[in-house]
């Protein structure tokens, strides 16, 4: 096994980029500033020196425009990695993404594979207000076609992102700008984490708390919390929504008998409803209370910091939606949602 | 002139015609579904171009692709029956009309949002540049997609990066129903080329040996000096929009205006009166083209549709 060293988050993710593009030529990175400026967020820090202007593309503010250029550059062969600044900015291009990517090698009847990795930090970091603090992976989870992956700690930002470049398909690969200098154990070399495979971050027999990216850590703190009630939650990290990885949740269901999906994002339709319908439907006699789910109020981001934290999940309210679920408090109070009954 | 090569491209518009007219025959007896846009009027455009490029250049096309399709495969049975919705189809029955695939003869679609392609062409090319390979790529699309943002990003791209992609507006006056004028804020869709900037021309679209001309020259400029070009083909579309449209807004004045340009017979006026070829053996070639789109129409017919548990196929590699 190769040497583990503590590396940011960033540093795994270029470390997977540098590693698949020294090992296959047809790898190149594309998006804004990621070459002079050596990335928005530094993640591509280094690496224009490295592999010159050929291999780290820097192009203009044109998201439809450079994903849909990778897009026909996988389409014959091509394996592009496509930065965005963040994924807010991957809906100007969503129809390349959605209409496109996804659809080219259904419709083509199994003609082409598109190997390309979409990636870039989501979620919400602090007070950039509604258009800046989307969590959109709900949005593109729902895409048959496309392949959304999650990472919450650096090793498996290495890992899953070495996975997401020689996978064949069109990857969403979601970071977090709040988690770029997150340190942890990273091994060097080939460390490949495959997609569609979650990871217990946490044991516990008390209550399963599903989650992913950013949300790992959230439930971690609740869990802390809860230990010094008495109470083990097993934190499930998902790692991926699409392959989602359905009998790691069963299975950690079956062990605790009660589900919390703990997602950044906001709860209509998302990927903790999917959740809660998958623990409703096949682990139904495992239950001893419903399933619940903790997200992002239903509302755009509000810019004022008191706000951002009201519709943010917290490990407060993971708690409380825990102690809910085990019965250790009255009947559910539901969060203030905007647009319903109105 | 090369009479072998005049009666080829006569043949393959022929072809085009032909494959349509059965297609939206087989549509009026609900074998053909979905939407159907014909290209009936527009023929030397898609076949003048192809005709101009190597086998082995690219092409990537819209949802009025049969031309394009079949002037790069001349396979009309794997067409047909993609349009009838059959495994048989060169899309596996998943694509339909506006699908059109074939990878092995670098047709690469078949996009069915308006703009939406044209990034990707410019990445085909980015990805023959980046490779130093030598092939060119064809971009077609209508003059609807002129104020498209995918449109403006796409040729934007090929014009700093200078990859080999020449552009092929095919002007046929109105975006789905409604005219030019309402719709371009300029006269020529090509004048949008300079700024990125790209040598454009404006060509006859119902000539076919002038669309021919004009897209080898830019193909071999593409290809040797690894830069876009874009040319406005001038044309006219015969049918409404898709079948289902009788369109009624524009004049029978202005279609039999049009229609007496008709690229099919001009060309075979110019066969006639270089004495290439007489009415007669034209006839005979359109009778030889009716046969092989016949024969599509029965391979699509007795061919099966795909079987219903490979439904879940092909969503991922």
């Amino acid at each position: 096994m190769p040497e583990p060293r503590v590396l940011t988050f960033r540093e795994a993710l270029r470390e997977a980029m540098v590693e698949e593009m020294e090992r296959d030529p047809s790898i190149f990175l594309m998006g804004e500033e990621v070459g002079h400026y050596n990335g928005a967020y530094k993640v591509s820090e280094g690496m224009l020196a490295r592999f010159g202007e050929k291999r780290v593309i820097d192009t203009p503010i044109a998201e439809t425009g450079f994903a849909g250029v990778g897009i026909g550059a996988a389409m014959v062969g091509l394996r592009p990695i496509i930065e965005f600044m963040t994924w807010n900015f991957s809906l100007v291009a969503a129809d390349q993404l959605i209409n496109n990517a996804a659809k080219l090698r259904y419709m083509s009847n199994g003609q082409f594979t598109l190997p390309i990795v979409f990636r870039g930090p989501g979620g919400a970091a602090h007070a950039l207000a509604a258009q800046h603090s989307q969590a959109l992976e709900s949005l593109y989870a729902h895409v048959p076609g496309l392949k959304v992956v999650t990472p919450s700690t650096p090793a498996d930002a290495k890992g899953l992102l070495k996975a997401a470049i020689r996978d064949d398909n069109p990857v969403v690969f979601i970071e977090s700008e709040v988690m770029y200098a997150l340190k942890g154990d990273v091994p060097a070399g080939e460390h490949v984490v495959p997609l569609g495979v979650a990871d217990v971050k946490r044991p516990g027999r008390d209550v399963t708390l599903v989650a992913w990216s950013k949300m790992v850590h959230t439930a971690l703190k609740a869990a802390d919390v809860l230990t010094g009630e008495g109470i083990e939650a097993e934190v499930v990290d998902l790692r991926t929504l699409r392959p989602l990885d359905e009998r790691a949740v069963l299975a950690s269901v079956a062990r605790t008998h009660r589900c919390v999906v703990v997602q950044e994002g906001w709860p209509f339709a998302g990927v903790a409803a999917e959740l809660i319908a998958l623990v409703a439907r096949e682990g139904f006699d495992d239950l001893d209370a419903p399933p619940e789910r903790v997200t992002n109020l239903d509302v755009p981001m509000p810019y004022a910091r008191n706000l951002e934290n009201v519709v943010l999940p917290s490990p407060e309210r993971v708690v409380a939606t825990v102690r809910r679920v085990l019965g250790l408090t009255e009947a559910p109070r539901r969060p203030a949602v905007a647009g319903r009954g109105r | 002139m090369d009479a072998t090569l005049l009666l080829g491209l006569y043949r393959q518009m022929a072809l085009c015609r032909r494959f349509e007219e059965a297609a939206a025959k087989a549509y009026s007896q609900g074998k053909v579904s979905g939407f159907l846009h014909l290209y009936v009027g527009q023929e030397a455009v898609a076949v003048g171009a192809i005709s101009a490029a190597e086998p082995t250049d690219y092409v990537v096309a819209t949802y009025r692709e049969h031309a394009h399709y079949l002037a790069r495969t001349g396979d009309a049975r794997g067409a047909m029956a993609e349009l009838f919705g059959k495994a048989s189809g060169c899309s596996g029955g998943r694509g339909g009309s506006m699908h059109l695939f074939d990878a092995a003869h670098r047709m690469l679609g078949g996009w069915a949002i308006v703009g939406g392609h044209v990034p990707i062409a410019a990445g085909v090319a980015f990805a023959s540049k980046y490779r130093d390979e030598k092939d060119v790529t064809l971009c077609f699309f209508g003059d609807g997609t002129a104020n498209m943002g995918a449109f403006h990003e796409g040729l934007a791209l090929a014009g700093l990066w200078k990859l080999p992609v020449v552009f092929i507006c095919e002007n046929n006056q109105y975006a789905m129903g409604t005219p030019l004028y309402r719709t371009l804020s300029v006269e020529d869709v090509a004048v949008r080329a300079r700024g990125y900037p790209m040598e454009s021309e404006i060509v006859n679209g119902d000539d076919v040996l002038e669309v021919r001309e004009a897209v080898r020259h830019a193909v071999n400029r593409a290809r040797r000096e690894n830069l876009p070009i874009f040319i406005e083909a001038k044309t006219y579309r015969f049918r409404g929009h898709s079948v289902a449209d009788p369109a009624t807004y524009r004049s029978k004045e202005e279609l039999r205006k049009w229609m007496e340009r008709d690229p099919i017979r001009m060309l075979a006026d110019r066969i006639q009166t270089l004495g290439i070829a007489t009415e007669e053996q034209l006839g005979a070639l359109d009778d030889e083209v009716k046969a092989q789109v016949q024969d599509a129409v029965e391979f699509a017919e007795r061919t099966p549709a795909p079987e219903p548990d490979t439904v879940g196929e092909h969503v991922y590699a």
